[in-house]
């Protein structure tokens, strides 16, 4: 681009100017705060995503400057580009909080809800979503579609029932890893995710499409129910990786790293992909050089009794002479523990 | 000193009359009270063995429920551990195996299941988080006891015993 054009668009009353060709919800993102659009399948370290789960749709009350009449419908503003002078309503038009109430109870037709045992819960996108703009109760009165699970690998699991073919993970396998060896078969109602003859994936980068599952359909197999992720504690660390940039985010439980995830910025999106030998092999504080806790948002369920310092400083100054004199007392407390 | 409030009584002393001297009708008028005493209904009871009623929204010892075919419920979600204020509650999750599915409901089960019965406030906040309706604060009060190991309940005083619903009525 020779020239750097920059289009002015508003979105919910708030002027930016962005590159032409940008996406109204990477304009939107460029604000930030409250006014970004939900996005379930578009991922911006992905070439091709978007466009298919529908919960970033937005109003387009004003198309451009030269040709001011309202888009008729709403857009997936993942895919839109921005217009010189288009004005876009997102959670200030009621039109777009029904739909994305009418889209999550779509996306949770299928959806086993069983949030209690699945290891994503509490960095679910699908839960977040759910949480914002769903309702209560569901409408469905149907058995819902279940399949068995798959184990695609030593690593990876896959759930099918809790799938809501956003086909992020198909992108990751086609673009990160050089051969896929699973994606999407059947149509409509009986797509799903398949590897054909259960194909061991074995790519050095195929544990990247578990970070990039919005839901809990591709999970950790080695982080099986080992913990709620709540009680976990993240720590941003790295190391010298040849494969990869090597900086991830440790999840410890106590002392011991019991998963290793690659980092998430706020929208939920990988930074940088890690490879399989960081994700499953490295899980001992020593392989790694510790950064800083994970900076967690407050709203998250994962901040929840968590300490921002590695060492909390102690209640209580340490006293010699007072435990000198306690000696006797401790022994008697400590007799009946 | 000047009152700072105005609900300062002056007591009057009087000197006492004859039939306050003599003390007699006012022993009897005690004795009488004390006497009546004898025939009232007792107010108390005789508590280890009897017991009075609780309250309904009583919230006593915890008990993890069993669903209707005898399974238990917890799925070890971790969220009453995670609303209890006083962290009290500690878990670990195991799977469930294939040939286990009579013993738990979902395919994910506490393999230990712990509250600190020191720690624990009654709050009841637990059961209001359960999703899976396992946990209710149905039980008696909490014994004492003499060492603070014995206040960590695990599954053994925890799970409600098996029952057979269908001799539930017989």
């Amino acid at each position: 681009m020779a020239e750097e054009i920059k289009l002015k668009v508003s979105i919910d009353g708030i002027p930016i100017e962005v590159a032409s060709g940008t996406t109204i919800l990477n304009a939107a993102r460029q604000i930030g705060g409250d006014i970004v659009p939900p996005a379930m399948c578009y991922y911006s370290k992905l070439e091709g995503t978007g466009g298919k789960c529908r919960t970033c749709l937005v109003k387009v009350s004003k198309g451009s400057d030269k040709d001011p009449r309202p888009m008729p419908k709403l857009v997936a503003s993942c895919r839109t580009t921005v217009m010189d002078g288009m004005e876009v309503e997102n959670i200030t038009s009621p039109d777009v909080v029904d739909a994305r109430k009418a889209i999550v109870e779509m996306l949770l037709i299928n959806h086993p809800l069983d949030c209690p045992i699945c290891d994503q819960a509490g960095e679910c996108k699908l839960q977040d979503l759910g949480f914002e703009h769903g309702s209560a109760q569901t409408r469905y009165e149907f058995d819902r579609r279940t399949f068995e699970r798959i184990d695609i690998g030593e690593k990876i699991q896959l759930h099918m029932n809790r799938c809501i073919l956003c086909y992020r993970c198909v992108f990751v396998a086609d673009q990160i890893t050089d051969k896929r060896v699973h994606g999407i078969i059947g149509r409509g109602d009986h797509a799903e995710i398949s590897t054909y003859i259960q194909n061991v994936v074995d790519n050095d980068f195929s544990g990247n499409v578990i970070d990039v599952c919005p839901v809990g359909a591709l999970t950790d197999r080695t982080f099986r129910f080992k913990n709620r992720v709540w009680f976990t504690k993240p720590v941003d660390a790295h190391r010298d990786c040849p494969t990869c940039s090597g900086k991830v985010t440790l999840w410890y439980k106590g002392a011991d790293v019991i998963r290793v995830t690659a980092r998430k910025d706020e929208f939920g999106e990988v930074e940088e992909f890690i490879c399989n030998t960081c994700r499953y092999d490295k899980k001992e504080t020593r392989d790694w050089k510790l950064e800083e806790p994970t900076p967690i948002s407050d709203q998250s369920v994962i901040a929840s009794n968590h300490y921002t310092r590695f060492n909390p400083p102690a209640v209580i100054e340490n006293d010699p002479v007072l435990q000198e004199q306690n000696l006797e007392q401790l022994a008697r407390t400590e007799k009946l523990k | 000193m000047q009152p700072l409030s105005n609900r300062k009584k002056v007591l009057e002393q009087k000197p006492m009359n004859f039939m306050e001297r003599i003390y007699f009708p006012a022993i009897v008028k005690g004795l009488s009270i004390t006497l009546r005493h004898f025939f009232k209904k007792i107010p108390t009871i005789k508590y280890p063995e009897q017991q009075r009623p609780f309250s309904k929204n009583f919230r006593g010892q915890h008990s993890l429920k069993r669903d209707e075919e005898g399974r238990e419920r917890c799925t070890a979600c971790g969220l009453c551990a995670l609303s209890c204020p006083a962290e009290a509650i500690t878990m670990i999750a195991a799977e469930r195996k294939n040939d286990e599915k009579h013993l738990y409901r979902e395919e994910k089960y506490a393999a230990v299941y712990e509250i600190n019965m020191l720690r624990c406030i009654f709050c009841g906040l637990c059961e209001e988080a359960c999703p899976k309706e396992a946990i209710y604060l149905d039980g008696p009060h909490v014994t004492a006891d003499y060492l603070r190991k014995d206040f960590i309940y695990g599954k053994d005083k925890l799970v409600e015993p098996k029952f057979d619903i269908t001799k539930l009525n017989s």
